[in-house]
């Protein structure tokens, strides 16, 4: 009785809610990262992109992060989220999906997402997900877009990931981070559609991850030379 | 061709109505709708116009005949054309949606209506972005009566900012990223300078709180990248109006822009103002002249020298300009100014509501400042901010005495808010006190001036001749106040954009008094259909009567509306993107002639 109410009230609600003139579909796609990394030995290609469709009150995302090593043709990551984004603030919006992990080695994972995206004080953009599964994670990814004239931009980059539990199989501890640190020199050639851009990314991980990521015989420690373009359409 | 054509048919009509001496004249008016290129020099693209060109034709009416004109839509897509501050029928306004269903790809439409008014109008399409695409045109009503000045000839000039992206693609890159377009953001280069001159913590604290509101105080123009146009031509290109020395030349100024403000001059000569939005007004001799986005001004200048004078136009975020020429033989050129400096926008345009400002007595005091996070800055008396040496009175009645305002040089400097919270980074040397205008925010980082420093016009200036109507109490207020977010590109009207909005309901018979309280950051042209604008500048009966009324960011503007035409009406911001996203009402006025419906409104919108 309860809950047929309650569905009842959902609905009508809904209804009530709906607009008076038909809502405006947006859609877009955009590619941060899109770059050749060569470092100490390895050699990939990476993404970081997102694409998405819907209205001022709903979008639907997909985002998807990789690295492709060309020495053993492998995806060392493979990450795809779908995610489901509404605004809870002014500069904020709630995130939820699902993302999939497929890399060529290691074990496949399902995650459930819960997160915050948005715009923080001094331009800071960024990113707060929390990763549900047996093997729960944290990551929190900050950018920040600095202008050294109007075309040409640095833009530093921090991503932490935090195991929340042990992950042997893809060599995670628990609270064992990884850090990442890049800084990108870009210059806007085409509009703000293509930037090619130049600089260093780094990665390290940190604490009983490194010992395991050092018992598969890898480096804890990368620093790498980037060359790419964001895109933007 | 096809303007020979329309010459013949708006002669006929001329001719039928000579014929039928005491019967309406009644013209006829053909219009296609096409895709035309657009050529600025700069770019080509394909655009909308009509009858084959952009702009389309200048249709030439009388004042008190009956005009038909016939739409062709040659498009493969809906369209519509909107006549532009013109009394008429509701059904003959042109909004799909709300007048009319729209005129369907290859159908014909048949506008019928009398024309009641006289001056310089425009008209343009209703229909998605066709507006910035192109779908434009001027009118030119001739007065039954003998107006108030003389003129030897006359010219339209029709300002255009014609961008090389399409209208669609310029909304999903706003909403992808609202300072896509934004090339004029504050660089390290910028910051460095600052620091400079005003010191590194000043600046820090400059930047720090723009920084904190994540708004950017170049934020005046949303799109830039446009090749502004004088009646379809770039600076490059030249358009020419030909005098001979000693004539007294009228220029009827449209603004058809999609989303850019001018300021507008010529160098070397006076402009006499004696039109606004149509509607004669008290002359008014003027060095310069900012017209919103939609707004009409009609000037009269009398060059004596045989030279040429170019008409500059620089938009008001300064990041293009274009001139045109008057001259006494074709291909003359007169001297083109460099653009001015961009201007800043400052703490005082920033989202900030000041309530109860009253523009007749410039009374301030008590008013409040919505903070963009929502708090709320009461009382700052700005009034005293024009005093040197003034004090600020605080709302617990403390003062902070002492304060040098007579240096006016206060890069950074902290205003202490009664709760001992700071507002850094309020830059007092932006601050115009030489000339004050009620019309923007004392403090206003957008305040216009004249280039050679003589007289720019104020809406403050404008005093109409001839009211049109009795003036008499409002019987109602309503409160509008002008909403958006501008990190996600929604712009809105009480907190609601238009899809999810209740219409304005007006009754037949009343006057409603419009208080508009812009709370962004961007200045917004508010325009009515249907029913003229009389906007409050404190001349009670003589206020000017407006069809777009502009309001200033952090300013409150009045105007009342005598509402006097049945029928569904729109209500919006023009800049076309603001009003596509959500800065947009439908009005509805219930009762009518037949019905006399009561004047006697209980609820308050919002």
């Amino acid at each position: 009785m309860f809950t047929r109410y309650a569905a009842l009230s959902a609905l009508s609600a809904f209804l009530l809610a709906s607009p008076a003139s038909a809502e405006q579909l947006f859609w877009g796609i955009q590619a941060e990262q899109l770059e050749w990394r060569s470092g100490e030995g390895s050699e990939a290609f990476a993404w970081d992109a997102d694409a998405f469709v819907g209205t001022d009150e709903l979008k639907v995302v997909w985002r998807s992060e990789a690295e492709y090593a060309t020495g053993p043709n492998s995806f060392e990551t493979l990450e795809n989220q779908l995610r489901l984004q509404v605004p809870v603030s002014t500069f904020f919006d709630a995130v939820a999906g699902v993302r999939y992990d497929s890399p060529d080695e290691g074990p496949h994972r399902t995650y459930g997402v819960l997160g915050l995206h948005g715009l923080a004080k001094q331009w800071f953009e960024v990113d707060a997900d929390l990763y549900l599964s047996e093997y729960p994670s944290a990551r929190f990814e900050v950018e920040y877009e600095g202008l050294i004239t109007n075309r040409v931009t640095f833009t530093p980059s921090i991503e932490l990931d935090v195991p929340l539990a042990d992950d042997e199989a893809t060599s995670r501890a628990a609270f064992g981070p990884k850090l990442e640190v890049g800084g990108r020199l870009s210059y806007d050639l085409l509009d703000r559609a293509i930037a090619p851009y130049v600089g260093v990314h780094w990665e390290r991980t940190l604490g009983e991850s490194g010992r395991l990521v050092r018992a598969e015989g890898e480096d804890d420690d990368v620093v790498s030379l980037v060359v790419g373009f964001r895109l933007m359409f | 061709m096809t303007i020979g054509l329309l010459r013949r048919a708006s002669l006929l009509g001329a001719g039928l109505a000579a014929a039928l001496s005491g019967a309406a004249a009644a013209g006829e008016y053909n219009l296609t709708v096409d895709r035309v290129p657009v050529d600025t020099g700069t770019f080509t693209r394909i655009g909308i116009g009509y009858n084959g060109a952009t702009p389309g034709p200048v249709l030439r009416f009388k004042e008190g005949e009956d005009v038909t004109i016939n739409v062709t839509n040659n498009l493969s897509e809906p369209t519509s054309i909107h006549w532009h501050g013109l009394i008429l029928p509701f059904e003959q306004d042109g909004v799909p949606g709300i007048s009319y269903d729209g005129i369907a790809p290859g159908e014909t439409f048949t506008y019928r209506f009398p024309i009641t008014q006289s001056g310089t109008y425009w008209f343009h399409s209703h229909s998605g972005f066709q507006e910035p695409d192109g779908a434009y045109g001027a009118i030119v009503i001739e007065p039954k009566k003998r107006e108030p000045f003389r003129y030897d000839r006359e010219y339209v000039v029709q300002l255009t900012d014609a961008h090389p992206h399409s209208g669609d693609r310029i909304m999903r890159n706003l909403k992808m990223m609202p300072d896509y377009y934004n090339r004029q953001q504050r660089t390290l280069f910028d910051f460095l300078k600052d620091s400079k001159e005003m010191g590194l913590d000043a600046a820090l604290s400059e930047r720090g709180a723009w920084g904190d509101m994540r708004m950017m105080p170049t934020d005046i123009e949303d799109l830039q990248g446009f090749t502004p146009l004088i009646n379809g031509k770039s600076s490059a290109q030249n358009w020419t109006g030909l005098f001979t020395p000693g004539e007294r030349v009228r220029l009827r100024f449209i603004n058809s822009s999609a989303m850019t403000y001018f300021d507008i001059r010529i160098p070397g000569l006076k402009m006499t103002v004696v039109q606004a939005d149509g509607n004669n007004v008290l002359p008014v001799p003027v060095d310069e002249f900012r017209i919103a986005v939609a707004e009409t001004y009609d000037v009269l200048i009398q060059p004596t020298e045989d030279k040429a004078y170019s008409v500059f136009a620089e938009s008001m975020g300064r990041t293009s300009s274009v001139r045109g020429t008057l001259a006494t033989a074709e291909g003359m050129k007169g001297d083109v100014p460099d653009l001015r400096k961009p201007p800043l926008l400052t703490m005082a345009d920033m989202g900030m509501a000041h309530e109860g400002m009253d523009h007749g007595s410039m009374n301030m005091s008590g008013s409040t400042h919505t903070m963009p996070d929502g708090s709320t800055m009461k009382g700052m008396d700005h009034s005293t901010m024009n005093m040197p040496g003034g004090t600020h009175t605080m709302p617990d009645g403390s003062t902070m005495k002492g304060m040098d305002h007579s240096t006016m040089n206060m890069p950074g400097g902290t205003h202490a808010m009664p709760d001992g919270s700071t507002m850094k980074g309020m830059d007092h040397s932006t601050m115009n006190m030489g000339s004050s205008d009620p019309f923007y925010a004392p403090g206003s980082g957008l305040m216009p001036a004249a280039a050679n420093g003589g007289k720019f016009l104020s809406y403050n200036d404008l005093r109409t001749q001839k009211p049109l109507y009795p003036h008499r109490e409002a019987t109602r207020e309503i409160e509008l106040r002008l909403t958006g977010n501008m990190e996600r590109y929604m712009w809105s009207i009480n907190g609601i954009k238009y899809a999810d909005a209740e219409p304005i309901r007006l009754q037949y018979g009343e006057r409603v008094r419009f208080k508009f309280v812009n709370e962004t950051m961007m200045t917004h042209p508010m325009h009515l259909h249907g029913m003229w604008s009389i906007l409050d500048t404190g001349k009670g009966k003589w206020n000017p009567i407006k069809h777009v009324v502009s309001v200033a960011p952090g300013t409150t503007v009045f105007m009342e509306t005598e509402v006097d035409a049945p029928g569904q009406w729109a209500f919006h911001c023009h800049l076309s993107y603001h009003a596509d996203s959500g800065m947009f009402r439908k009005v509805i006025v219930e009762g009518g002639p037949e019905g006399k419906a009561a004047a006697l409104p209980v609820k308050t919108e919002g």
